[in-house]
């Protein structure tokens, strides 16, 4: 893209983000919204500076990000190894493939109590919830990546007597390197999502409890207050994520 | 000096090689290899030369061991072949097979390491490799950021870095326009002139097979059966005056009239198969 065009594309998306604040300025001096759903920004402002300086907020984050961290790890290890076994022939393909894209079809928060269940009320369930969330989508990427694997490249790697762990990392993983990509970036904020999912429905701690908790006690700037540090928190996340994908996706 | 090699010790055998495939779409079986035999000396570069789908990009790969034959054995220097022998045998593809996401010095690197060469070695085969087909400058550009022939120049290098007594080519050229292909064909030549390498060389092109081989075998359509062996009898490297003179043009023309039928026989094949005809192309 030209730099003109990346700076009129800019301008656009900041002007949106201005004009969002504006209204949400403009809705709350006139008093056309009650502050109990929409408080102003200055209260929303003050309530963050109050829960910054409390040494709760910095529990809470870390809980959610190390949460998120373990779930997102889990997803991709499991979902490239099992996309790895299923492509060891087109018949497991045939069969694995539907099923796991199926199973990725039906609403896993149903099964939400499940985990709870299981795992706890702790992190636990959060991460074995957010994990199994997350696999679906490295799964099914990665299989399409590493079955659309030119032929040619595999037949020279047997040829020159490549090992199978050896043709793994040199041509079949960076063959279907830009596909896979694109499985843990939706997996990245699926498991994101469901974390904090997952600590607004049940949860003893994290950002997603803190917000439930705001909403319960009436107190809508404070959960104001963390819902734009999750924002600001995920466009960044966002902005890193795009910058490596550029990166990687030269050839 | 002419040397025939009639004299020289057997580097490939193949012996009562039969290959089927199972038929798409119906309970039959397609022959694509029909009882094939045939030597091939050390250092003697051999070409096929046959109609599409007649199977001898088939029988390439089962001498490099990358298929099984259905029926027959195929010997590398007295032993069989059962499965891929990268230190004595190499390949070469006509898709370039160089790896758009590594540079031209990983791509070599990789392929060492596949092969098990020791890492001191890797950086001088690699230049050297590279040097010898005028590519060296190239070193650390990506495939990509090479044309076709570039590429295909480089893809042969690695082929030759690779250091296997017997190379196989699998229609290296023929992605290639006609003039790239000839000087490339030149090149290919002199450079084996003077290391003596036993190659098997996959071709449609009567001139490059005219050109470049010491025995040329020609095929009959599938199921593929070896029609006639035609001797070149020219010293290597060969000069491109060797184009001009008369023994090419009969040469070369003796290849197309045994060729003729079998062409116009491999497209009725098709025709009548009514469905595509892909298993052994």
């Amino acid at each position: 893209m030209s730099d003109a065009s990346t700076f009129t594309t800019r301008s656009i998306q900041i002007a949106f983000v201005a004009i969002m604040i504006g209204v949400w300025y403009g809705v709350t001096t006139t008093g056309s919204v009650t502050p109990l759903f929409l408080p102003p920004i200055d209260a929303v402002k003050s309530a963050f500076i109050r829960l910054v300086q409390t040494g709760q907020f910095w529990s809470a984050v870390r809980v959610t990000l190390t949460t998120i961290a373990q779930a997102w790890l889990i997803a991709v290890v499991l979902g490239i190894l099992v996309a790895y076994l299923v492509t060891r022939s087109k018949f497991l393909v045939a069969v694995f493939e539907p099923v796991i894209a199926s199973t990725f079809a039906i609403p896993l928060t149903l099964l939400f109590p499940l985990f709870i269940l299981f795992f706890g009320i702790g992190p636990n369930s959060k991460v074995a919830y957010a994990a199994t969330y997350g696999f679906f989508p490295v799964a099914l990427n990665t299989i399409a990546g590493l079955s659309s694997v030119n032929e040619h490249y595999l037949r020279a790697a047997r040829s020159m007597g490549a090992s199978g762990f050896d043709t793994f990392r040199h041509v079949l993983f960076p063959a279907a390197f830009p596909v896979i990509l694109t499985g843990l970036r939706v997996s990245f904020f699926i498991s994101f999502a469901s974390v904090l999912g997952g600590e607004t429905l049940s949860s003893a701690a994290g950002i997603g409890k803190n917000i439930a908790l705001a909403a319960e006690l009436m107190e809508p700037a404070r959960m104001y207050a963390w819902i734009v540090f999750v924002i600001c928190i995920t466009v960044t996340l966002n902005f890193v994520v795009s910058a490596f994908e550029n990166r990687r996706r030269e050839y | 000096m002419l040397d025939t090699g009639a004299e020289r010790p057997v580097a490939v055998s193949v012996r009562n090689v039969t290959q089927r495939f199972a038929a798409q779409g119906a309970a039959g079986t397609v022959v694509a290899l029909n009882d094939i035999s045939l030597d091939v000396r050390r250092g003697e570069f051999v070409c096929l030369l046959g109609p599409s789908g007649c199977g001898k990009s088939t029988l390439l790969n089962i001498i490099g061991g990358l298929f099984d034959a259905s029926e027959g054995s195929v010997t590398v220097a007295g032993q069989p072949v059962k499965g891929p022998s990268p230190k004595r045998i190499s390949f070469i593809f006509q898709e370039s097979t160089l790896y758009p996401w590594y540079s031209i010095r990983e791509n070599f690197d990789v392929s060492f390491k596949f092969q098990g060469v020791p890492k001191a070695e890797w950086e001088g085969r690699t230049r050297d490799a590279l040097a010898a087909v005028g590519m060296s400058r190239f070193i650390d550009h990506y495939p990509n950021q090479l044309s076709v022939g570039m590429r295909q120049r480089v893809n042969l290098a690695r082929g030759l870095a690779l250091d296997t007594d017997i190379i196989l080519m699998d229609e290296p050229f023929a992605a290639l326009d006609e003039q790239t292909r000839m000087v490339l064909g030149e090149d290919l030549s002199e450079l084996l002139a003077k290391t003596g390498k036993t190659i098997i060389f996959v071709t449609h092109s009567l001139a490059e097979a005219v050109f470049l081989s010491d025995r040329i075998f020609v095929w009959t359509a599938r199921p593929g059966r070896i029609k006639a062996i035609i001797e070149v009898g020219e010293a290597h490297p060969r000069s491109p005056d060797f184009m001009l003179t008369q023994r090419f043009g009969e040469l070369r023309n003796e290849c197309y009239a045994l060729l003729r039928d079998e062409v116009r026989q491999a497209m009725s094949l098709e025709r009548d198969a009514g469905a595509p005809a892909s298993a052994g192309a």
